[in-house]
């Protein structure tokens, strides 16, 4: 019986190749994914918020609840950390 | 577990983590400008303590920081985030529509934006980071939990 994971997990390698074969270059600039909302951001970051760095225009005014949502996973990490570590050895 | 670093390093980390915390803070507020931001601020300014804490000690390092100060920082970082963005909503706008907010003086929405992105919301990441950074160090240092 061992020797289904192996001919399952082979199939699997096999369908993900051949379905790759239809990306788009890695980095490519006419890729889809590159024009979804990046544009948008490039053209009209500096006129609406006046940060020079858009990486930071985009972390934290555009996409603000995601790195809002970034503090609290760090934040609720240390609370966990402490929750289970304080109690040892009692 | 006492710090029992040799003079030449525990002289040398004294006098590099004033420095340290200078540059951490300079890469806070000049997330805007450049490479930079509260994440990336954050952590330096959590190795200095980690650093200091590795020459002298858990007990001076937590001398100069204690657990209920680092306690404080680790929730008052995230509450400026939501209370920026909470603000907005009082003055009219969305949750962190920054523009909403009016700012004395300042009365061009791009740069009410930048100002509160520089000086709040960077600074609010920064101090959350800085202190849960130290807390995981404090919590996995022999003998660091052992206060409060």
């Amino acid at each position: 019986m061992k020797i289904l994971p192996v001919v399952v997990a082979l199939l699997t390698g096999a369908l993900l190749i051949w379905a790759g074969q239809d990306m788009p270059d890695f980095g490519d600039p006419d890729a889809p994914t590159n024009h979804h909302v990046a544009d948008w951001y490039i053209e009209h970051s500096e006129e609406d918020i006046e940060v020079e760095n858009m990486v930071s225009s985009i972390l934290a005014d555009y996409r603000g609840y995601d790195t809002l949502g970034e503090t609290t996973v760090i934040f609720t990490g240390g609370v966990t950390v402490i929750l289970l570590l304080r109690g040892r050895g009692h | 577990m006492k710090g029992d670093e040799s003079v030449i390093v525990r002289t040398v980390i004294r006098l590099m983590a004033p420095f340290i915390q200078i540059y951490g803070l300079y890469v806070i507020f000049h997330g805007g400008g450049g490479p930079g931001g509260g994440f990336q601020g954050g952590v330096i300014l959590a190795a200095s303590i980690i650093l200091y804490v590795m020459a002298f000690g858990i007990e001076e390092g937590q001398a100069k920081l204690t657990e209920k100060i680092n306690m404080i920082m680790r929730t008052t970082g995230l509450l400026i985030y939501s209370g920026i963005g909470a603000l907005a909503i009082l003055f009219g706008g969305k949750f962190l529509d920054y523009g909403a907010v009016p700012l004395p003086f300042i009365h061009h929405i791009p740069e009410v934006r930048a100002i509160l992105i520089d000086g709040g919301v960077e600074v609010g990441v920064g101090i959350t980071v800085m202190a849960v950074m130290v807390t995981l160090f404090y919590e996995f240092y022999p003998g660091g939990s052992i206060d409060d």
